[in-house]
């Protein structure tokens, strides 16, 4: 079970989230001009990454707010959390931030560290929302 | 069924309205264990559905309305008459006794609707949409915690606050009242199952604890 960490909620099992598929597909500007084919592309063809991948994520069970994750697609590492219609990261974080640094647009609240400790210390974290950490 | 009584309240529909899991009252109080675990349906509540951008001026005219917005997962606001559940960054369900319904003398839809007035958002009412199951005791978090991911332990699952989750993979709005009680929200049509998920998992604690 993956642990995804909602930009809105915190660290949530995997079951109570949705894959939206490859992020930072454009639509395209005048879908008049395209031919068949492009067309096609645009809809049918996606990446298939070995390796680290930009995709969209839903917390359908939560929050029901859309980002985006990077995530490698053979070991599992959740390597960022972003907000949509952001750029993909750069550099991949390193390792030992499992969690988004992410905030969604606006209102967001959380950046849902997702570490144990923050929760379990006592003091009220300000980070992670009571009941969202694992 | 000429009964006078039946006609007060939506015209009579009152009486013959039955709550999701009425049919497995009696399986409830049968399950339930005195002083260790109780559970019952707590049906009917008056709930409401908002969707309204809480920084705006109707965020604002709803908040007053309901005595305040929640402003991130898990807050729990409102006043002792009506709940405010935080479900998104701008979605909210207000959660009120029956009689706050707008069709038994009370005005809670009618006034959210008439807060939000033309402003981006809705308001839907949904007091058929979910029930509720009220889960009490020393035991109830041992229930909870065979089918809830979440770490419900006091020090993190505080009272007063609400989180959107799964228990026994049905999604459903976990409210903790208070220190041994939980509120669960699942939709109407999850009722019978999570009821006799709940009572199944209460089923262990009517047997002495086996050393
Ligand atoms: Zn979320």
């Amino acid at each position: 079970m993956l642990l995804i960490t909602c930009p809105n909620c915190g660290s949530r099992d995997e079951t109570e989230f949705h894959y939206g598929g490859q992020a930072h597909v454009a639509y395209p500007e005048n879908p008049n001009e395209l031919n068949d084919r492009e067309w096609a592309e645009f809809l049918f063809y996606r990446e298939n990454t070995k390796g680290t991948f930009a995709e969209r994520w839903v917390h359908s069970t939560g929050c029901r707010q859309w980002f985006n994750m990077l995530r490698d697609t053979v070991t599992y590492d959740i390597q960022a959390v972003y907000p949509m219609g952001t750029p993909r990261p750069a550099a991949a974080v390193p390792p030992a931030a499992e969690s988004g640094t992410a905030s969604t647009a606006a209102d967001s609240t959380t950046t849902g560290t997702a570490a144990p400790d923050a929760a379990s210390s006592g003091t009220a974290s300000t980070t992670a929302p009571e009941g969202a950490t694992k | 069924m000429a009964n006078t009584a039946a006609l007060e309240g939506i015209n009579g529909l009152r009486d013959i309205r039955r709550s999701p899991a009425s049919h497995l009252a009696g399986a409830l109080e049968a399950g339930s264990v005195e002083g260790t675990v109780v559970l019952k349906e707590g049906p009917f509540q008056t709930m409401a559905g908002v969707r309204v951008d809480p920084r705006s001026e109707a965020g604002s005219r709803i908040a007053s309305v309901v005595g305040g917005l929640p402003a991130r997962c898990g807050e729990v606001a409102g006043t002792e008459r009506v709940s405010v559940l935080w479900l998104g960054p701008s979605e909210f369900l207000m959660v009120a006794p029956e009689e706050a319904h707008d069709s038994l003398g009370g005005d809670l839809i009618g006034s959210l609707v008439a807060a939000l007035g033309d402003a981006p958002g809705q308001v839907v009412d949904l007091s058929a949409n979910r029930t509720t199951f009220e889960l009490a005791g020393p035991r109830a978090r041992a229930v909870l915690e065979k089918g809830c991911a979440l770490d419900l332990h006091p020090r993190s699952f505080t009272p007063g606050t609400a989180v959107n989750t799964e228990v026994g993979n049905i999604p459903v709005i976990l409210l903790k009242p208070g220190e041994e009680s939980y509120r669960i929200f699942p939709r109407a049509s999850f009722a019978d199952f999570l009821g006799r998920w709940l009572l199944d998992a209460m089923r262990e604690f009517a047997s002495p604890e086996v050393p």
